[in-house]
């Protein structure tokens, strides 16, 4: 059967497994790869034989008065969200959409919007269970296979499979977030507005990326906190502070024609999003739904792109390098003229992970149509983000070249070699871990 | 949708309360969870039991973290017979709604090659099925109430060359509800026979069935509460395999044994 993850590019033929209890992988003919819900973009999930994790969902158990959870790893935020947020918890570091599966956030070690403050998932994770390809499974912690737990965050499922997690939860009082947004005319502007508000939990700025000139950087700012319950006294909310938002979405039937998407119609949507809100600042309480899930709600949307598919590229630089680095690679892409739909910019916080995206700086993270000119050109953004000390995200990467990766992550050596130590055949592959050479 | 034939006696009678007690036999099969989600969601307390029960506890604390539902995992063997009498007589209270889900596939062609695999499909599909019933069938015939619910296949609507010791196993399980209906109607105990078409389960793993035809877990498990509500006699799922099976029962057997089916 033909597969493809978020991007609908490589659209590859393959066998997908549903994992089940008791299963040794070691049995299954040829290379295999953990996978989750197919939302990384590129080809990390995909590969010759696919062993499913989503079967495994349960909840294995809960304190509620410490917010301790273990689950099995195919568990999706969609599930911890509907059943947490009424309980008040909510989960600690969540990426922009609730369609992941917890195995699949291991494995990429996701970031949110609150990684200058509280880090990535991998700060929140106490333990989980990995099965090996050898059908091993092993316990891992901080304390126990230290080496193989880091390895495994942020390790695109080559390390093993993980069965179940022990994560810990945060506490809310309300299922609302207090919503601060201010309007940037420019980068500088949205640099300094980023430090001014490093202090507030969760920031993300939207970027149209499409601005040139002293616009270049045009831009949202959002910072938001859980709003607590005296927040909303006296309002509609508080009388069910913890209710879940609507369940409502939008589907998207079909694929849209390739000219859909063109410089003209990005143009009009960067320039209706940016004006929506009129004035400078807005405050408002808004459902956790829409902040942290804006385009969840918009199923399949990534049909938007047509059958040709796309990319997300996502790189960080380091803070002494931002201002600049941002300036230069924004003024290609938008000399370039290849059309970015979303293009999202967040801080880091401190973080050296073996092989974990996330180190002090700053995020960009731009969509592109899949076309001819495309590849290389992002193979000379590569040099530039490399040249400013920075590196781009695995989980988003579908074309990266093995001499980029080995460059940016310097801990790579130390990974390859645990992998050869733990699988001496490399039995678990995937098509991006091959194209990345990361078993030679 | 489809025209579903009601049952004229009882299809007024109103639901049971939401407190009354599930048993699903053969728990942990993708349709069985999808059906205890349900239930759980609903604050029915459930009984789930099949082979291995220690393998449920996690679909027990699942339901518990999930629902604050009440759920015990039970062993159950279908094809220790001599256990189900004691087994169903254990349960207390007892359940006022018995969803018989355990089924058993294996692959024709080893199933012709190897009659020990032939043989467990009949057991377990139909004389493991007719065992556990033999005991729920006079308990609730015994109260006047009770419903029954059996996942029987279309599987069993025809005997094809692919799958006809699963098939006529079914078959038999499916006149076994028939016949149980129409023994116990006049008792007040509703017996509902499903014939789910494809679902997307571990069962049809790797068959590259139509998406039109084939149902998710979750929608045949709502289609059956629908119907247990409705007090109808016989569910397929999707619907429209009703009409598939209608053609496929009615083509002449002359036909039929030449078609590769
Ligand atoms: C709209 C959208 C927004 C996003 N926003 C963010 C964001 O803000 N921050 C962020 O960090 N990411 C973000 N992502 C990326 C996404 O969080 C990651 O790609 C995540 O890994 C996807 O999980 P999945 O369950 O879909 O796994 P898949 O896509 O199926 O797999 C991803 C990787 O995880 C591995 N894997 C899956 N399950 C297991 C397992 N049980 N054990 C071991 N390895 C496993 C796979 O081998 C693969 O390498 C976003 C993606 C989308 C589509």
């Amino acid at each position: 059967m033909s597969h493809s993850n978020w991007g609908n590019y490589p659209i590859t033929d393959a066998t997908e497994h549903r994992f089940q209890p008791g299963m040794n992988p070691s049995e299954l003919n040829g290379y295999w790869i953990p996978r989750g819900m197919g939302r990384c973009y590129g080809d990390s999930s995909l590969g010759d034989s696919m062993l499913s994790i989503l079967p495994l969902n349960r909840f294995l158990a809960f304190d509620e008065t410490t917010g301790l959870l273990k689950a099995e790893a195919g568990v999706t935020y969609a599930d911890l969200l509907e059943t947490f947020v009424p309980k008040g918890w909510f989960p600690p570091v969540t990426p922009g959409t609730k369609f992941v599966s917890l195995g699949g956030a291991i494995a990429s070690d996701v970031h949110g919007k609150n990684h200058h403050k509280e880090g990535s998932l991998s700060s929140h994770v106490r333990s989980f269970e990995l099965l090996l390809a050898d059908g091993r499974i092993l316990h891992c912690s901080p304390t126990e296979n230290a080496q193989l737990f880091e390895a495994t965050l942020g390790g695109m499922g080559l390390t093993g499979m993980v069965l179940n997690v022990t994560l810990q939860m945060k506490p809310i009082e309300t299922s609302l977030i207090a919503l601060h947004s201010i309007k940037a005319r420019n980068l500088d502007e949205l640099m300094d507005l980023f430090e001014q508000y490093n202090h507030v939990t969760y920031s993300v700025a939207w970027i149209d990326c499409l601005s040139k000139g002293n616009k270049m950087g045009r831009s949202h700012l959002t910072v938001g906190e859980h709003a607590s319950l005296e927040q909303i006294a006296g309002t509609k909310h508080a009388q069910n502070p913890l209710k879940l938002p609507p369940k409502k979405a939008i589907p998207i039937p079909i694929y849209f024609p390739n000219f859909a998407l063109n410089n003209l119609t990005i143009k009009t949507f960067n320039f209706l999003y940016y004006n929506r809100q009129f004035k400078k600042e807005k405050k408002s309480f808004v459902p956790y739904e829409g902040f942290f899930y804006p385009l969840d709600m918009l199923l399949d949307w990534n049909r938007i792109y047509g059958k040709r598919g796309f990319t997300q590229y996502q790189f960080v630089i380091p803070p002494e390098n931002g201002r600049e680095g941002m300036r230069e690679i924004m003024t290609r892409i938008a000399q370039k003229g290849l059309g970015s739909f979303l293009a999202v910019l967040k801080t880091f916080g401190p973080q050296d992970s073996m092989m974990g995206f996330p180190t002090k700086g700053y995020t960009l993270a731009l969509d592109f149509p899949i076309t001819k000119k495309l590849f290389p050109f992002l193979d000379e953004l590569d040099e530039l983000v490399a040249s400013y000390g920075g590196r781009i995200y695995l989980t988003k990467d579908v074309r990266m070249k093995p001499e980029m990766l080995e460059q940016t992550y310097p801990r790579l050596g130390e990974f390859k070699a645990l992998l050869k130590e733990l699988d001496p055949q490399q039995r678990i592959r995937s098509m991006q871990s091959e194209r990345l050479r990361i078993h030679e | 949708m489809a025209p579903e034939t009601q049952n004229p006696k009882h299809g007024t009678q109103n639901p049971k309360p939401e407190t009354s007690s599930i048993l699903i036999l053969g728990a942990k099969s993708d349709i069985a969870r999808a059906i205890a989600h349900h239930y759980a969601q609903a604050g029915h307390p459930l009984y789930l039991a099949a082979r291995n029960a220690a393998r449920l506890e996690a679909d027990v604390s699942d339901l518990k973290i999930r629902y604050g539902a009440e759920a015990q995992a039970l062993e159950f063997d279908a094809t220790a017979y001599e256990s189900h009498a004691a087994f169903y007589a254990a349960l207390d209270p007892q359940p006022e709604i018995v969803i018989l889900v355990f089924g058993l596939l294996s692959e024709q062609e080893e199933a012709d090659k190897d009659w020990a695999k032939a043989q467990a499909m009949l057991e377990a599909n139909f004389v493991g099925a007719a065992s556990i019933l033999h005991p729920i069938a006079n308990a609730m015939e015994a109260r006047g109430q009770g419903t029954i619910v059996g996942i029987s296949s279309v599987a069993g609507d025809r005997g094809r060359a692919s799958n006809y010791h699963y098939g006529s196993a079914k078959a038999g399980f499916t006149a076994l509800l028939s016949g149980l209906r129409n023994r116990l109607a006049k008792k007040g105990v509703h017996v509902l026979t499903v014939k789910p078409g494809f679902v997307d389960t571990a069962m049809t793993e790797g068959m590259d069935t139509p998406a039109p035809l084939t149902a998710k877990p979750e929608q045949v498990a709502r289609d059956i509460a629908k119907a247990i509500k409705k007090r109808k006699n016989t569910l397929y799922t999707k619907w429209m395999w009703r009409y598939i099976m209608l053609i496929i029962k009615n083509i002449p057997e002359g036909i039929f044994k030449k078609l590769s089916l």
